[in-house]
């Protein structure tokens, strides 16, 4: 397996008000290409943190991301990120909102109308094209927000809790949508999750962070075939693996008073 | 619906109040000097081409006006949106010309007569740069805290898709902000309409509606004075109309996501 992307020896420390505040300590973390990784912990963790130093939103303290064997220097369209709240630019319509990124590839009007409209039927919102932000659910718009970061066509898919504002209903959808796009588009998925089953559902592998500062405590590989069935005794197995795993480290958080 | 007809009838009822007691109190002052009937203003309003008291026009003099209004107000605008952006978006710009700008604003443009008339003489340019002083700071303001206030996430998610300073600044920040623009436009050619009125009637002035007023009062012509005043209310309200109407046009979306 190819090595996609690369986290060497990465720290964050946070400085508010003169106070320095350790988010993440010595992470290592290959992601495969093609592999979908899921990354867990308490509040307070650095999930989110480690995502954006991949997009290149936050710099390192110490230590270097590598896509594809190259540093990461500031955000690119190499690294898209679907982003937990809505994103979506509320003066576009849907169809603006995803070609947004290919505008900017400088790619011909007609060819990034074609590409928009494939995605945006991969996600379901066929009809939708000419629809603004404000008139669409939060499922709706959320599925936009993945259709223009695919549109884009990026190295590495970055999610960081996507579905969390959803009900549960739409969550379990988009998830098997999801599922869907990945094996269709062969994208390499780095995604960030409070719920343990969406992180058994959907991952290869499952990285858990200790409580603050964040530390890879384990690395579960989820050995089910596709489609998962969340009732299943194995999947039962990795739920109660993964949730002992993180107790320990949610107890710590709360007993610092967080 | 019953209660809509009921509204409507009440507004149109308080009109009604205010014009009989006017005419009322009119026919019981009996002095035109002090308060003329509302049939001798009509009678002015209706006949807008008859040239009053050798100075032209009704139409003609608002004509005069409005030129003012929207030349010192086209400038305003042109020097207030850009600075605004830059100001609202670079720091740097903005500590660098927020103390002079808050040392100026707060002056009423009137008091600028003085100095405008001793650098731009008695005429036209003299009020041009009052009605620009009395719209530059609102739309600037206004263009400022639009700027400021487009979600930082808004921002992410562009710069993950590839878009670099310019792209953000064109594609993101301008159109995020254009419907604060487009309000301190509205306030803008509001101040510029009352700053209009208050120049012409400086000495010196020999057009205008403001001038109108000031000419027909020392004629004791109380009935061109109230139609004159009545035609810069509507005037005022026309404009602010076409702003609000662009508003709703064009920037659903910003009430749409309140």
């Amino acid at each position: 397996m190819e090595v996609k992307l690369k986290v060497v020896n990465l720290s964050k420390v946070f400085e508010f008000n003169g106070n320095k505040i350790k988010a993440l300590e010595n992470i290592n973390l290959d992601v495969y290409e093609n592999e979908f990784l899921t990354v867990m912990g308490p509040s307070g963790s650095g999930k989110t943190t480690l995502l954006r130093i991949i997009a290149g939103l936050e710099k390192p303290t110490e230590g270097k991301i590598l896509l594809d064997g190259k540093e990461v220097k500031g955000p690119g369209a190499d690294r898209g990120v679907v982003f937990q709240q809505y994103t979506l630019m509320p003066w576009r319509t849907v169809l603006k909102n995803v070609t947004f990124g290919l505008e900017l590839k400088k790619i011909p009007k007609n060819e990034r109308i074609k590409i928009a409209k494939k995605f945006i039927k991969i996600v379901g919102l066929e009809g939708f094209e000419d629809a603004y932000p404000w008139q669409l659910s939060g499922g709706m718009q959320q599925r936009v927000a993945i259709a223009r970061t695919l549109a884009n066509n990026p190295e590495i898919v970055l999610m960081d809790e996507p579905f969390a504002a959803l009900d549960a209903q739409t969550r379990v959808i988009m998830q098997n949508e999801l599922l869907k796009i990945w094996e269709s588009e062969k994208k390499t998925v780095f995604f960030v999750t409070h719920s343990i089953d969406e992180a058994i559902y959907l991952s290869d592998r499952v990285v858990i962070l200790t409580a603050r500062p964040g530390k890879i405590k384990d690395i579960i590989e989820i050995d089910l075939d596709r489609p998962r069935d969340r009732t299943s005794v194995e999947f039962l197995k990795y739920r109660k693996i993964i949730y002992d795993i993180l107790k320990e480290e949610v107890i710590k958080t709360i007993k610092r008073g967080e | 619906m019953n209660l809509n007809l009921k509204d409507i009838g009440l507004k149109i009822f308080s009109v009604i109040c205010l014009l009989v007691f006017w005419e009322g109190l009119a026919i019981y002052i009996n002095n035109p000097v002090i308060l003329p009937k509302i049939e001798d203003v009509l009678n002015v309003l209706i006949h807008p081409y008859v040239s009053l008291l050798g100075t032209g026009s009704l139409i003609d003099n608002a004509i005069v006006s409005i030129k003012r209004v929207l030349l010192g107000f086209i400038i305003a605008a042109i020097l207030a949106v850009p600075i605004g952006i830059l100001m609202g978006y670079y720091r740097v710009v903005y500590n660098f010309l927020d103390t002079i700008i808050e040392l100026i604003r707060p002056i009423p443009p009137l008091a600028w007569v003085p100095l405008s008339l001793a650098w731009f003489g008695i005429g036209d340019v003299s009020m041009i740069f009052i009605i620009f002083i009395g719209a530059f700071f609102p739309i600037l303001i206004n263009t400022i805290s639009g700027v400021k206030s487009v979600p930082i996430p808004l921002i992410e998610a562009a710069l993950t898709l590839g878009a670099k300073g310019r792209d953000i600044l064109l594609k993101v920040i301008v159109p995020a902000s254009s419907p604060y623009i487009l309000t301190g436009l509205r306030v803008g050619i509001g101040i510029a309409w009352m700053c209009v009125v208050a120049a012409e009637m400086l000495p010196g002035s020999n057009s205008g509606l403001g001038y109108l007023i000031m000419y027909a009062y020392s004629l004791s012509r109380m009935d061109v004075v109230i139609a004159s005043m009545i035609v810069i209310g509507l005037i005022g309200l026309v404009l602010d109309k076409i702003l609000r109407f662009i508003e709703d046009k064009y920037f659903v979306w910003k009430k749409m996501m309140k």
